[in-house]
């Protein structure tokens, strides 16, 4: 097995040293009644060739680019991805190496994640962020339980604009707790109803997602301070870390903790994972954050050089007082998308998200143009909502047999949105693409 | 004994992304503009972000340098403790790196995407078949988060029965996850200690369990690298008082085709993807915490699950028990793509063998060491053994100094300070993936090393000397934090 180095005569002159008779005899320590006796029943060992044709099979069913054209963003975007970044990325160096316990051997991770900790600071115009979380919807979650313990109150208000699969990973976390979610409505323009804030008590945090699931950009000052009204967090969520090219970042409106999904950052969708969950904050909130942070420090010589830090806060030092249970996070995205927003550079991703609020406000005039109803006035980045005609369900059926997903239906998350679907438009859809889509949804 | 293969090269200097660069750099290709410019509100933007600007030779370059800075499994011997540092094979990341998989959307319609969902669903059942337990969820992103699903899962049985229950008992030996999960939820971490043996006795866990406990946190083989022998009296005694028994299963890399945890009494258990099944770490992550369960505990998984139907697959959200969602989607999938390699490379006989060649190495670097390092535990191990650096306290020398200057010896050091049982604790974990001669040559150095702490304990106290940074300044780090630049 390429595996497993041992010849027959390493193993007899290691059982030697070991003082037993055989493999079997390893295993005296674990009691009979608790060992398995037979042969465990999976499938036949595969050759690296044979794995190359079932895995290559199980890819070719997919839908996706360029075979098909899959207008779905909905918290996973499709963007190009340098083939420098994917090159970088897949150095052994980095991937193969522990989270850095040891920092004299690990100084290439953690200057990164360094590095990434900066770049997504500045993108979200905060002043700390940490090295990672699972996805947006865990930052979130883990975001709301940060402002609780901020704040020591009990009670958080929710946008029901907040990706709904986000506000159920919230609801999940906080099922077995004694803490309150208190969803706020939105508004006809398709953003978040702000004044059903007035009159709630004992909040610790309001949380608004911008742009948000609608695609809608959120008045986010307005929301800071309706928080901050409350004396409670103002907590930002994003699942489109590409939008903060183009729009005013979170940090500049207010926001006490930023919360999202950096998978736009060169990360590719796979299938929604592994993705990546970025959670920024002021300083002042630092020693509360949850999750690993690296920072800066000199070595005996007075050089520069990174580690790990704040581990007080941690679950391997704190124990059941930690801020949080997280140990391994998704370092390698993270280092991702700090390479991805090193190359689109400053210049780079104002040009990047300005292309992509554009080709989408091509399709939605295009759209408009055709007859179809964009219900939400409110300005939007690179995803909106259409409302198509009753039995729109056949027409999407049909798109589909042409290799077009035309967006998200969105009756399973808003029952009061029967043929309703959200649309999202990124750099890869040609204009060649979306004429072909309003063509089809016409006829 | 041989040339060591710690040596000094060339390392080049790098400095931050952001004190390089220079305006009008740029190193994306940026798309063709085919559509008209229909500027924003004023008021909605900002300035855009201040990124450096680059070269794609400056970045490649930067990363390179930085690369070089790292030690991994594919630059050498990671005995990790607890970490399960295994070889990480490359047809996993080819397999991963499928454009069918790394372009997938993950609302797609389930028509569109059928081999995703029988991966998942194949995977489901070699992960069953490998831990004899009935049911599992891929949607946990680590072992952490797998014990959070865990606890969720003991908490919505308790519910389901009409009680509340607030304690939960967790050894000693335990990871620090262990209690920072249980306590997320309101549980109280009851502590047990385990025996002079390093185990957990039926005793007291007897003299814990009531009917006020939810339950226990038992990592098999526990973290000094011991089997709980009790495993199934222990069980016996939770489960008469209604209590669950949770396995912390980042060490199942020792027991694979030997012991099928859901026949000890397990009710529920995490694995790490990303150590007994072989996907890299990388860094820090991304893994994978699949939770196994057993039927009474099914009906409470999160949600989607996978579903098969006359050879279509599905996901289905109709489990009106569920404890919801733990991510916005389906959990790590590209880290999946590897296990499934892995399962399938291996195939039954060599995963076995693995777990057999774990424990083999293990115990071998146990008896070759045990004259040079204080041995707490002389007793058959698993897949990893704990030393101190008792036998070294004379010489001034401690377990940070000798782990410090195996680094210089071309080795990553083992776990150091844990498990806390063990004051000065050094954790060797092989794994199998490492030939005889590489483990000889690590048990060469510890000699060395332990030569070196009597003769000349400074070389052992100024040590690293060949990597690219000496000691650091935590203390400072943590009083003065400087998080970005």
């Amino acid at each position: 097995m390429l595996y497993l180095p041992h010849t027959s005569e390493d193993i007899a002159s290691m059982l030697q040293v070991v003082g037993v008779a055989d493999l079997d005899d390893l295993f005296a320590t674990v009691p009979e009644d608790c060992r398995f006796k037979g042969d465990l029943n999976l499938p036949e060992q595969l050759t690296e060739w044979e794995l190359n044709d079932r895995m290559a099979a199980f890819s070719n069913t997919m839908a996706v680019s360029p075979e098909y054209k899959v207008f779905i963003g909905a918290g996973s975007y499709e963007h190009f991805i340098p083939a420098s970044v994917s090159y970088l990325l897949g150095r052994s160096e980095f991937v193969t190496s522990y989270t850095p316990y040891q920092p004299e051997m690990s100084q290439g991770t953690l200057q990164a994640i360094y590095e990434y900790q900066t770049l997504a600071a500045r993108l979200v115009g905060m002043e700390v962020a940490t090295a990672s979380h699972y996805d947006g919807a865990t930052a979130l979650a883990e975001s709301l339980l940060m402002a609780i313990r901020v704040t020591r109150r009990r009670r958080v208000a929710v946008s029901s604009l907040i990706h709904p699969l986000y506000r159920q990973v919230v609801r999940t976390y906080f099922k077995p707790t004694s803490y309150e979610v208190v969803e706020l409505g939105y508004l006809e323009n398709g953003l978040t109803d702000l004044a059903a804030t007035d009159g709630m008590d004992d909040l610790a945090a309001v949380a608004i997602q911008s742009p948000n699931f609608f695609g809608c950009i959120e008045n986010l000052q307005a929301a800071g301070e309706k928080a901050h009204d409350r004396q409670a967090l103002f907590v930002a969520s994003f699942t489109e870390a590409l939008s903060y090219g183009l729009l005013n970042p979170p940090g500049s409106q207010g926001a006490d903790i930023v919360c999202g999904e950096g998978q736009s950052l060169g990360i590719p969708c796979s299938f929604g994972g592994p993705a990546l969950g970025v959670l920024a904050s002021r300083k002042k909130h630092m020693r509360s954050l949850p999750g690993r942070l690296v920072g800066q420090t000199k070595d005996l010589d007075g050089k520069r050089g990174f580690v790990l830090t704040l581990a007080t806060r941690e679950q391997h030092i704190r124990r059941q007082k930690a801020t949080s249970n997280i140990c391994t996070n998704n370092s390698l995205c993270a280092l991702a998308a700090a390479m991805y927003m090193a190359s689109v550079g400053g210049a780079g991703i104002r040009e990047l998200a300005g292309l992509n609020h554009d080709k989408a406000e091509y399709l939605k005039s295009e759209l408009k143009k055709a007859g179809f109803k964009i219900p939400f006035g409110a300005p939007t980045f690179n995803e909106f909502v259409v409302e198509f005609p009753e039995g729109f369900k056949a027409t999407y059926k049909r798109l589909l047999e042409k290799k077009i997903v035309a967006g998200l239906p969105l009756a399973s998350y808003y029952p009061e949105l029967a043929n309703h679907c959200l649309l999202c438009v990124t750099e890869v859809m040609s204009k060649e693409d979306m004429d072909k889509l309003v063509r089809e949804v016409k006829s | 004994m041989k040339e060591p293969l710690g040596a000094t090269g060339l390392m080049l200097n790098e400095p931050l992304l952001w004190e390089k660069g220079k305006k009008g750099r740029c190193a994306f290709s940026l798309p063709r503009r085919d559509v008209e410019p229909r500027p924003l509100d004023r008021e909605l933007t900002g300035e855009g972000p201040d990124f450096p600007d680059l070269s794609e030779v400056d970045i490649v370059r930067h990363y390179t340098r930085l690369s070089q800075w790292n030690f991994g499994v594919d630059t050498g011997m990671y005995p990790l403790g607890s970490c399960t540092m295994k070889y990480n094979p490359k047809t996993n990341e080819k397999q991963a790196s499928l454009p069918g998989f790394t372009g997938a959307h993950p609302l797609l319609p389930a028509d569109l995407c059928q081999g995703a969902l029988r991966m998942m669903f194949e995977l489901e059942q070699y992960l069953a078949e490998i831990t004899g337990m009935d049911a599992i969820t891929l949607q946990p992103a680590a072992g952490a988060h797998g014990e959070l699903c865990g606890m969720l899962l003991i908490h919505a049985y308790h519910k389901s029965k009409g009680s509340q229950r607030s304690k939960i008992i967790v050894p000693d030996t335990a990871h620090g996850t262990n209690p920072a999960s249980a306590a997320l939820f309101g549980y109280r971490p009851v502590p047990v200690t385990s025996n002079e043996q390093g185990m957990l006795s039926p005793e007291a866990v007897a003299e814990l369990m009531d009917e006020d406990t939810a339950g226990i946190m038992v990592t098999n083989p526990n973290t000094l690298g011991l089997f709980e022998e009790n495993i199934r009296e222990i069980a016996e005694i939770v489960h008469s008082k209604g209590g669950l028994v949770y396995c912390d299963g980042a060490n199942v890399n020792a027991v694979m085709g030997i012991v099928k945890m859901g026949e000890t009494g397990v009710d529920v258990m995490q694995l790490n993807l990303h150590k007994t099944f072989s996907t890299p770490h990388g860094g820090g992550g991304p893994g994978s915490g699949p939770v196994c369960v057993n039927k009474h505990l099914e009906p409470f998984l999160p949600v989607p699950r996978v579903v098969e139907e006359n050879g279509k697959y599905a996901l289905s959200e109709n489990y009106p028990e569920s404890i919801g969602k733990l991510q916005a989607f389906h959990g790590s999938f590209g880290v999946m793509i590897k296990a499934y390699s892995y399962i399938c490379s291996m195939g039954p006989e060599n995963l076995k063998k693995a777990s057999q060649l774990a424990v083999l190495n293990a115990n071998y670097v146990k008896e070759k060491l045990k004259g040079t390092l204080h041995l707490p535990y002389d007793r058959p191990c698993m897949h990893e053994c704990v030393f101190s650096d008792k036998d070294q306290a004379a010489d001034n020398v401690t377990t940070l100094d000798m782990a410090k200057r195996l680094m210089d010896y071309g080795f990553h050091p083992p776990t150091i300070y844990f498990p806390l049982v063990v004051h000065g604790a050094i954790m060797v974990e092989p794994t199998e993936t490492e030939s005889k001669e590489n483990i000889d040559q690590f048990i060469e150095a510890f000699k060395a090393i332990a030569r070196e702490a009597g003769q000349s304990a400074d070389l052992l106290h100024g040590a690293p000397k060949n990597c690219k940074v000496k000691r650091l300044d935590e203390v400072t780090a943590a009083r003065k934090p400087c998080l970005a630049g």
